[in-house]
């Protein structure tokens, strides 16, 4: 890019606005409501990615519990889980409820996380890879938790056991019918209770190992909930293993049917429809959705947007952009012709977001050097770092009143553009985290009174990390830094998301007013100046 | 929102969270049989005979073949279908033939079907026929009184003389 002329490729504004459909929307007002109570750090809706996987390590560590007492035998299954229930009630009997409820848990947030990503539209393109790898976990959770049904061996385990026969037998996969290992209670064996828990610690693992693959291409993955979440479900879990444990039904009697079964509907609603409807019908319906969940990213697929280009001449391998991308897209590679140990980045095109926040913790995208173009070490071609300084210059100049307002938002927030009025000077990013703080304190040199910085609320983020990048490198606590001797009581950060609007113009007058109360604030002089005053002049002399 | 507060209104927020949890990992019961029902069950994994008659191989056919490989009869893989059929009170209520499993047809056919019936007294014949000519070589006959909820099993074994009923 260095030298080259380059113009910004326009970005499409109202898409970039597009605060998603109904039940986007719907979604975020849930959201909301629970960020009053919950704040966003701890509210459940924003880390349902996390909860599972903490419903996940509950369900592993009162498994290995459960398994030491646990008797692989067609008489001592049943028999030794009513022991751990009845006669260990305070130790054997909770840790069963909490392994039946973290597993009801992880259904439900599991559920609810891919309906999230769903209705955000967050399947395809470059996520596209954790879409579809998150497809075969809900098998391997479905796989998991029918298992350890059928080792309990009371009337419940009966129907599953043999209405996952009678379900496979349809398939031309085993040469002996599967049900035939059910048809009489002496069909079954000890060694049928061994291959089970081998399978009950075998899915789950695997089950595991896919969630490791599932967060690969995703950097500072959210796994943990915070403490106070997960103490909070924690809570609510042993709270409703002691008030309601979960108990055994009859032990199972394949010489008979059993007719009303207490039903685990997280794990089992769609075995009723194999009886209802059959279970070809029921296998048509798993394919179908299995298969259309899979194919979503690819049938859904849009023009992908232009990706961070890297410009070595401005890049000196610290690897701040390798840090921040929230989607490992960068990868830093020995630097070819540079002196030993130096690295740069390399862009990875399927896995960038083309959110730009490489652009904002690069160092090199300060505003304040002094070349007419400024190149920075990693650009996005739709919107250049040096068309944001030539919009902010533009800008400056042009603010008629009292107090001047710089306001930086991104378009996948609150609508900047409904902000702009006279005294106030409107800049739309790709994404908050793209601002480099350095404008900040640019803005402020060149004669805006205020800056103030809209950005999307906490766990909003388009991009999971922008917000949260920024804040941290507002507050000098990471690279790079808005300077300290920048005025921070001129400056205002507004968590603003899609359709705030208004509380954002709330903000605004706020700040002004605070701003109000405060001297004018006179224009400095940069190096930039310089060249500002150089161009005049030679643009004078070119042009009496 | 006070710190008190909000922690109040979390208590409060997890409470539809363990209902949720408390009451879908149990109820509402799923009622797979009426009270007055019962189940039958027929299964069968059997080999059809041979599509053809095993053959004596000559004395020129075993010299030429390897000497681990001598058999002397030479069978065919591949079996034929088996027929079978169910009558309840009188009724043809099943009726299957069962193609040989395997890629080279030469496996046991198998055969499931499960009704729910009403509870009481009820007459079951049920047929086989693993052949290619004549008529079932395997027949029989059972009046039973199925308690609700009672599962009936048919099951087939040749060595044991054919269909055997568990209850």
């Amino acid at each position: 890019m260095s030298g080259a002329v380059q113009r910004a490729i326009s970005r499409p504004a109202a898409a970039a606005h597009a605060s998603g459909g109904a039940s986007a929307r719907a979604w975020r007002a849930i959201e909301r409501a629970f960020d009053r109570v919950f704040q966003a750090a701890e509210n459940p809706w924003r880390h349902l990615g996390a909860l599972a996987f903490f419903f996940f390590w509950i369900v592993a560590a009162s498994g290995i519990y459960l398994y030491v007492f646990f008797d692989t035998s067609v008489e001592g299954a049943f028999r030794s889980v009513e022991s751990m229930t009845n006669e260990q009630w305070y130790a054997g009997g909770i840790m069963r409820s909490l392994h039946r409820y973290a597993s009801d848990a992880f259904v439900v947030a599991v559920a609810l996380h891919l309906l999230k990503e769903l209705v955000a539209g967050r399947f395809a393109g470059f996520r596209w890879f954790s879409w579809v790898s998150g497809v075969p976990l809900l098998w391997l959770t479905l796989a998991s938790g029918i298992g350890g049904y059928w080792l309990v061996w009371d009337r419940l385990a009966q129907f599953v056991a043999v209405a996952t026969a009678e379900w496979f037998d349809v398939l031309p996969l085993f040469g002996e019918s599967l049900i035939r290992n059910f048809l009489t209670p002496e069909a079954v064996s000890d060694r049928f209770f061994t291959l089970l828990i081998f399978l009950h610690i075998g899915i789950p693992l695997a089950l595991l190992a896919g969630m490791f693959i599932h967060i690969q291409r995703v950097n500072h993955a959210d796994v943990a909930p915070a403490r106070a979440l997960g103490w909070g479900t924690f809570a609510a879990l042993l709270v409703l293993s002691c008030v309601r444990p979960a108990v055994s039904q009859d032990p199972a009697d394949l010489a008979s049917a059993p007719q009303a079964i207490g039903f685990d509907w997280f794990y089992l609603a769609f075995y009723p429809l194999v009886y209802a409807w059959s279970a070809e019908a029921v296998w048509i319906l798993a394919g179908t959705v299995t298969l259309g969940l899979l194919l979503l990213p690819f049938v859904a697929r849009r023009a992908r947007a232009p990706v961070a280009r890297v410009d070595l001449a401005n890049c000196n391998g610290c690897a701040r952009c390798f840090a921040d991308c929230p989607y490992a897209a960068i990868e830093m590679h020995a630097r070819s012709g540079a002196r030993r140990g130096q690295k740069m980045p390399v862009i990875i095109p399927g896995l960038c977001a083309s959110c730009g926040i490489c652009t904002g913790a690069c160092p090199s995208s300060t505003p304040f050097r002094s070349n007419r173009w400024l190149a920075t070490g990693i650009d996005m071609p739709q919107q250049p770092i040096n068309a944001v300084r030539e919009e902010l210059e533009r800008k400056l100049p042009s603010l008629r009143a009292d107090r001047r307002i710089i306001a930086f938002g991104c378009d996948q927030g609150a609508d900047l553009r409904r902000l702009e009025e006279k005294g106030v000077g409107a800049l739309s990013l790709m994404c908050i985290g793209m601002l480099p703080p350095a404008f900040v304190e640019y803005a402020l040199r060149h004669g805006a009174d205020g800056v103030l910085i809209a950005a999307c609320r906490d766990g909003e983020c388009a991009y999971r990390l922008g917000g949260d990048w920024l804040k941290q490198r507002l507050a000098g606590v990471r690279e790079p830094h808005l300077r300290r001797s920048v005025p921070r009581d001129r400056m205002a950060v507004v968590s603003a998301g899609a359709g705030e609007e208004a509380s954002l113009r709330g903000a605004l007058s706020g700040f002004r007013d605070r701003l109000a109360a405060m001297p004018r604030n006179e224009p400095r002089r940069s190096s930039r100046d310089k060249l500002a005053r150089g161009l005049a002049w030679r643009e004078k002399a070119e042009h009496p | 929102m006070t710190q008190t507060l909000r922690f109040i209104a979390q208590a409060l927020l997890y409470v539809p969270f363990m209902v949720l949890i408390g009451y879908f990992s149990t109820e509402p019961a799923y009622r797979h049989l009426d009270p007055g029902e019962a189940l039958v069950r027929l299964s069968l994994s059997h080999a059809g005979s041979r599509v053809s008659e095993c053959r004596q191989r000559t004395p020129e056919e075993l010299a030429k073949m390897p000497p681990n490989m001598r058999a002397p009869l030479d069978c065919p893989r591949e079996r034929l279908p088996v027929t079978v059929e169910l009558e309840m009170d009188g009724v043809l209520v099943y009726r299957i033939v069962s193609a040989p499993s395997g890629l080279r047809r030469d496996l046991a056919s198998t055969v499931y079907w499960r009704r729910v019936v009403s509870a009481g007294a009820h007459r079951f014949t049920v047929r086989l026929k693993d052949k290619r000519e004549g008529d079932f070589n395997y027949v029989k006959e059972i009046a039973v009184t199925l308690d609700p909820g009672r599962v009936l099993v048919i099951d087939f074994n040749p060595g044991q003389g054919g269909f055997i009923f568990r209850l």
